[in-house]
């Protein structure tokens, strides 16, 4: 049995998102933008499925343009923002936002635009102080995420927003892990642009939205037919689109029960706590999604942990240095400033609505012994030791 | 997820020699650690031996890790490896020795190895009074500043593990893998081994043939002279980079007849108990490519 828990990721597809969605992969696979009605009747399910994504985040269904996942929401965002005010060459952004951001800012530093990057204090906050004292009449974008992926952190983003709009710049929100997780109404929000990804909310990979505000000066990025009212060319993901329609109708429904999912949310962190000594939760104390907890467990390392919940049938992910490509930890853990003992043995576990209470028994039993077992192993085991404090202590303090 | 050999996961799910060894004062016995690694870099070893000093022989080995299964996988491999070896037959244990035990390891993940093969040196180094941390960290121009990592560490396990890119060096000892700002240094350093590799033969052959063709026509043997230039040329291009890569250097001190004096240097002047297995790796390549008559003893340091 399998118990997921790495749903920041991904997510399953829900049954009923599958059932939409198949008979567009057989039968119904005609192009909506045919002009037969094989095809017309495709583009009618098209069409309900955008007014359904307008549905779950308040906007208008003219407002939607259907990507192939949310980093390429993300680098259109960045890059039709900034040809709506050539002018302008300073862009403003998070150290902790998502690759899919941070990226294609460090790229753009090297055309030559100014790029300032807020950090965040130890719990994974913004300070807004720093937002405005960053902010100038040549800034042209104000680019954050909704809610982070690896901690859950939710920025102030009507706050954010304001100060943006201040200085006359757009504001775009990368909201990948907030939709679904938490209500979004953008009938009464200062963002222009908003991207999601589908497969976040239990649609399928391969399909995404990006939201442009009415009347914002867009200018597309991917270039070709004049599918998503030239805004976006290239033949629709039908499949996709259906699935992700029918999958923000669900969301929508979800929203109301969402406390479930907090509850149990609670109820692994506080029992992860209360079980294991030496351990804390990253971006504590501050406003989170309901599904994510981030835990440090000191003086062992996230790979080692990860592969021992493995054995367990036990999906989590880590932001462990071991873990990555890179040999870096992770940058938003870096950015907190957590010391290396919490930050190399971090465990991310991120529910849904198919979590159930059962599953969550099964970590909290299973995690003491693997803590337990690697801290046996370990040189470091208490905060006294004089191999770790050489080099612990100089971040910490 | 990592590919991991069903070796790597064995010892990693039920890890063998882990936890300390305690000094019980017994007599002829010597308990000692080394330690690699550190919090920052995310993995850390630290490697305790029992030492029977009379016959060198490590009588026990045990480990504590701080790292991902790789790391665990490896350092309870090494402690397998090494326990009822003699300290000069450890040290003749590579990392590629480790990964081989463990049924490979992903190539990103080779620097486990390497750790183990460090903790290794560092314990033995710390038995025989060297101090490794001279020649490994401080000696010579730091390359990586993300994981401080040492321009002759870099060389050594390039040419030691045969690497020829970047990306191998940042799989093999982390440098390069943090900011990236070093990955021009890594380059110029890889350049310069495979510059050396590629010159080395052809001097050789060109000393050896100079040398043949003094002995051939006329045949008549080398004269001192030309031996001395000959058993210098083979010490500094292909054993001293060898040895300076291990902290050590070996000179020639003189040469009576056939008898080749040298002075060790570094790590290898104060191993007594490998003076023999340095004076045999240099005696072997200079009858190799020198004269096979040529003797080599070891004499002490010169002070200056």
């Amino acid at each position: 049995m399998v118990i997921y828990l790495d749903n920041n990721a991904t997510t399953r597809i829900d049954p009923e998102v599958l059932d939409a969605m198949l008979p567009y992969l057989t039968d119904f696979y005609g192009n909506p933008a045919s002009m037969h009605s094989f095809g017309g009747q495709v583009g009618a399910a098209v069409q309900e499925a955008r007014e359904a994504v307008a549905a779950l985040l308040g906007a208008e269904d003219t407002e939607i343009i259907f990507t192939s996942c949310g980093t390429e929401g993300n680098n259109t965002a960045i890059h039709a923002a900034l040809a709506a005010q050539p002018e302008k060459r300073h862009i403003v952004t998070t150290a902790v936002e998502h690759p899919a951001v941070l990226n294609v800012c460090k790229h753009l530093e090297k055309q030559g635009y100014r790029v300032t990057y807020l950090s965040v204090d130890s719990r994974g906050q913004l300070d807004l102080m720093e937002l405005e004292a960053a902010m100038t009449g040549g800034t042209a974008l104000v680019t954050t995420m909704y809610a982070n992926n690896e901690t859950g952190v939710i920025f102030p983003i009507a706050q954010i927003g304001a100060i943006a709009k201040a200085y006359g710049a757009t504001f775009h929100v990368d909201a990948v892990q907030a939709v679904g997780k938490v209500a979004i109404d953008l009938r009464h929000s200062p963002i222009d642009l908003l991207t999601l990804s589908g497969h976040k909310l239990h649609a399928p990979k391969g399909i995404g939205v990006l939201y442009v505000r009415r009347g914002f000066r867009f200018r597309p990025f991917l270039l070709g037919g004049h599918q998503e009212r030239g805004r976006r060319a290239g033949t629709h993901n039908v499949p996709g689109i259906i699935a992700l329609g029918k999958a923000a109708s669900l969301a929508r429904h979800h929203l109301a029960n969402v406390t479930q999912e907090g509850r149990l949310r609670d109820r692994l962190e506080q029992g992860l706590l209360d079980r294991i000594p030496d351990c804390v939760v990253n971006g504590g104390g501050t406003e989170r999604l309901p599904n994510t907890t981030n835990i440090g467990f000191k003086y062992i390392e996230g790979e080692a942990i990860l592969f021992m919940l493995n054995k367990h049938g036990i999906c989590a992910s880590s932001g462990s240095a071991c873990t990555s490509g890179s040999l870096e930890p992770s940058h938003v853990l870096m950015a907190m400033g957590l010391p290396y003992t919490v930050l190399h043995g971090s465990i991310r576990f991120s529910l849904s609505r198919f979590t159930t209470e059962a599953e969550i028994d099964q970590v909290l039993a299973v995690m003491p012994d693997i803590v337990e077992k690697l801290r046996a192993l370990s040189p470091f085991n208490n905060d006294q030791s004089d191999w770790l404090q050489g080099r612990e202590l100089a971040r910490s303090a | 997820m990592w590919n991991y050999s069903e070796k790597v996961l064995d010892l990693f799910y039920n890890p063998v020699n882990q936890g300390t060894i305690a000094d019980t004062d017994e007599p002829d016995v010597a308990v000692v650690y080394g330690e690699v690694g550190s919090i920052a870099c995310g993995d850390a070893l630290r490697l305790h031996l029992k030492i029977q000093e009379s016959s060198q022989v490590i009588l026990d080995a045990r480990f504590q890790t701080f790292g991902c299964t790789s790391a665990i996988a490896s350092s309870s491999a090494l402690t397998e490896l090494i326990k009822g070896k003699t300290l000069d037959e450890a040290l003749q244990i590579t990392n590629q020795d480790i990964a081989a035990y463990l049924g490979g390891l992903p190539e990103a993940k080779m620097h486990c190895s390497v750790m183990g093969q460090e903790a290794l040196e560092a314990a033995i180094y710390k038995y025989r009074g060297i101090e490794i941390e001279h020649h490994e960290d401080d000696d010579g121009a730091l390359i990586c500043a993300c994981y401080g990592v040492s321009a002759p560490k870099i060389r050594r396990v390039i040419i030691e593990n045969d690497l020829t890119t970047v990306e191998q060096v940042t799989n093999y000892v982390k440098a390069g893998g943090g900011c990236g700002s070093c990955l021009v240094g890594i380059e110029d350093i890889l350049l310069e081994v495979q510059q050396e590799r590629a010159a080395i033969p052809a001097r050789v052959a060109a000393e050896i043939g100079e040398a043949q063709a003094i002995t051939e026509v006329p045949p008549r043997p080398l004269t001192t002279v030309q031996k001395i230039k000959l058993i210098q040329h083979v010490l500094d291009t292909e054993i001293r980079p060898l040895l300076i890569a291990d902290g050590g250097d070996v000179e020639l001190f003189d040469l009576d007849g056939d008898r080749v004096l040298v002075s060790l240097r570094g790590a290898c002047s104060s191993c007594a108990s490998s003076t023999d297995t340095m004076k045999y790796a240099i005696e072997a390549k200079l009858r190799d490519l020198v004269l096979p008559t040529l003797t080599v003893e070891a004499v002490a340091p010169q002070r200056t």
